[in-house]
């Protein structure tokens, strides 16, 4: 019996602690990870005002799991506000928006123009805050550093805000915004405040982003060529309502100057500023 | 990683700093220039006594332990006065700044009181307390409750509103958001008003002291007076300077702790 034993004990494979965490990890995040795809959004005559200012006047759009919408329109248009009723910031006068079944509030992530990053906290415990009430679980550090890893900034963990760049600013937010897997990520004109080098950076780190982890993104912008360059589907708003809705056939990675690109881009700013207007 | 990140800032902190004497030079300068000028007999010893014989004043007090225990006296009515004072201030400042209720209901009191030099109230308060430690403790806790309460309401009023909405997205609870995002906001803020009470706090307690007091380094100063003991008289005055200096070098410690995050703070 006992040599039997010997016999077997050397053929067992042994369990190697490192490679069993990670595959626990693995089957953890698993179920996650499948069904890890976007939420479709659903609005129907949203309708929203501040006093007697009527800043959107009945928006229907209906946008498919995993889209990612370019809003653009004027300034006044009403483009935060949408973004801000789907980001549950402001409350809703009439019309409904629903999200095609029960969400999380983990589930809705926000951008804003400015970082908005704790100055009082290093960077990686900034990110951390992306968790909600996850961050206090025994891994939180650890996928922190994997959301900072893919913005390329995990050599920066312990820095304060303060000494980085505003690229690397907006890098750390959007880790945070995305460290919890949010199936709808909201983005009310992130680049806004970047020079051209950089947003054409970050805008390439958010495509890879939405398009490893699928989900719908909803992108406000004043730069029509960033919305050709990023999105599935531009709607463009006027006067509170969708005036025009163009879907953006260009295949992945899209070329910058190519004529399809031209011409899109054209098509709006015509819609945009008026065809006479044009120089 | 973290912990060379961090290297630079520690290493930085534990040199000894050769310039650290620095602003000693002044008042070390003032100190000789006054011996000087006593021993060419410049200035009379009945005007002001030599920093000599004033460090062999402060040298006989200290051997009857009668400076110790006067220092003790003091610093403990301030410490106590300002513990009271603070909290009293900071709990308001808090109250105010977070609840709208709150603040229209007991601002423009306090406001009011404010208005009132606190020191005008000696009268008053030797009718209250008599010359009574807690006559001390009152005025010193009056006076570092507007300092502490002004700017912990403003510290509190000025954080960033993009970041407590954040904090609202991310699903932060209401103590979190106060922990993680308003008191660290209004920390800075807070400080100023520390810094303003250490002042008030010294100011009121000497005067408090000479006036109705039967210990302390003001009670000290004013039975020297009565003595003509002038060199004593000059010793409270520079003990005074020192233990000011002490009280704003710990809040500036406390700043330098806690504010490292701060741009203004990381040099």
């Amino acid at each position: 019996m006992q040599e039997a034993l010997r016999f077997l004990v050397p053929d067992a494979e042994p369990v190697d602690r490192t490679d069993f965490i990670e595959r626990a990890r693995r089957l953890r995040d698993a179920p996650e990870a499948s069904s890890r795809r976007g939420l479709p959004l659903s609005i129907r005559s949203l309708h929203k005002s501040f006093g007697a200012n009527q800043v959107l006047r009945g928006v229907d759009l209906q946008i498919p799991a995993g889209q990612f919408v370019a809003i653009v329109g004027r300034s006044g248009c009403g483009k935060s506000t949408l973004l801000r009723l789907i980001a549950g910031l402001e409350t809703i006068d009439t019309g409904s928006i629903g999200f095609g079944e029960a969400t999380r509030p983990a589930d809705v992530r926000v951008m804003f123009q400015e970082p908005r990053l704790l100055p009082w906290a290093n960077v990686i415990a900034n990110v951390e805050v992306g968790l909600g009430a996850r961050r206090r679980e025994a891994d939180a550090r650890r996928r922190a550093l994997d959301a900072l890893a893919a913005v390329g900034l995990a050599d920066r963990a312990a820095d304060w805000p303060g000494n980085l760049s505003g690229g690397q600013k907006q890098r750390v937010a959007l880790a945070r915004a995305l460290v919890s897997r949010p199936r709808v990520l909201a983005l009310d004109e992130p680049l806004g405040a970047l020079d051209a080098l950089t947003r054409i950076e970050m805008q390439s780190l958010l495509e890879a982003a939405w398009r490893r982890e699928g989900f719908t993104a909803l992108l406000v912008t004043h730069d029509v060529a960033e919305a050709v360059a990023l999105a599935d589907r531009i709607v463009l708003l006027e006067d509170g309502a969708v005036a025009l809705d163009l879907d953006v056939a260009p295949p992945r990675p899209r070329l910058r100057g190519s004529p399809e690109f031209g011409r899109l881009e054209e098509t709006i700013l015509d819609r945009l500023l008026g065809p006479r207007r044009r120089p | 990683m973290s912990l060379i990140e961090s290297l630079p800032r520690i290493r930085r902190w534990r040199l000894p700093r050769p310039d650290g004497l620095v602003p000693w030079i002044v008042p070390l300068a003032i100190v000789l220039v006054w011996q000087a000028a006593c021993v060419g007999g410049l200035v009379p010893a009945r005007v002001l006594p030599a920093p000599t014989e004033v460090a062999s004043a402060g040298w006989k007090l200290l051997l009857s332990g009668e400076l110790l225990r006067n220092i003790w006296v003091s610093f403990w009515r301030a410490i106590v006065g300002f513990a009271i004072g603070g909290s009293i201030g900071f709990v308001f400042g808090l109250a105010n700044g977070l609840s709208q209720l709150s603040n229209r209901l007991t601002d423009t009191t306090l406001q009011m009181v404010r208005n009132v030099p606190h020191l005008a109230l000696i009268p008053l308060v030797i009718l209250w307390f008599g010359i009574d430690e807690s006559a001390k403790l009152f005025l010193v806790a009056l006076g570092v409750f507007f300092p502490i309460y002004l700017n912990t309401l403003h510290g509190i009023r000025t954080v960033d509103p993009q970041l407590i909405e954040m904090g609202r997205i991310y699903g932060m609870s209401d103590g979190e958001l106060f922990r993680r995002v308003i008191f660290p906001g209004a920390l800075p803020s807070i400080f100023v008003g520390v810094r303003f009470a250490l002042g008030i706090m010294w100011l009121t307690l000497i005067v408090a002291e000479t006036i109705a007091a039967s210990s302390g380094l003001g009670y000290m100063a004013m039975q020297a007076r009565e003595f003509m003991q002038i060199d004593v008289v000059v010793l409270s005055i520079l003990i005074y300077a020192l233990l000011g200096k002490l009280a704003d070098s710990t809040s500036r410690a406390l700043e330098r702790l806690t504010l490292s995050w701060h741009p203004a703070f990381q040099k």
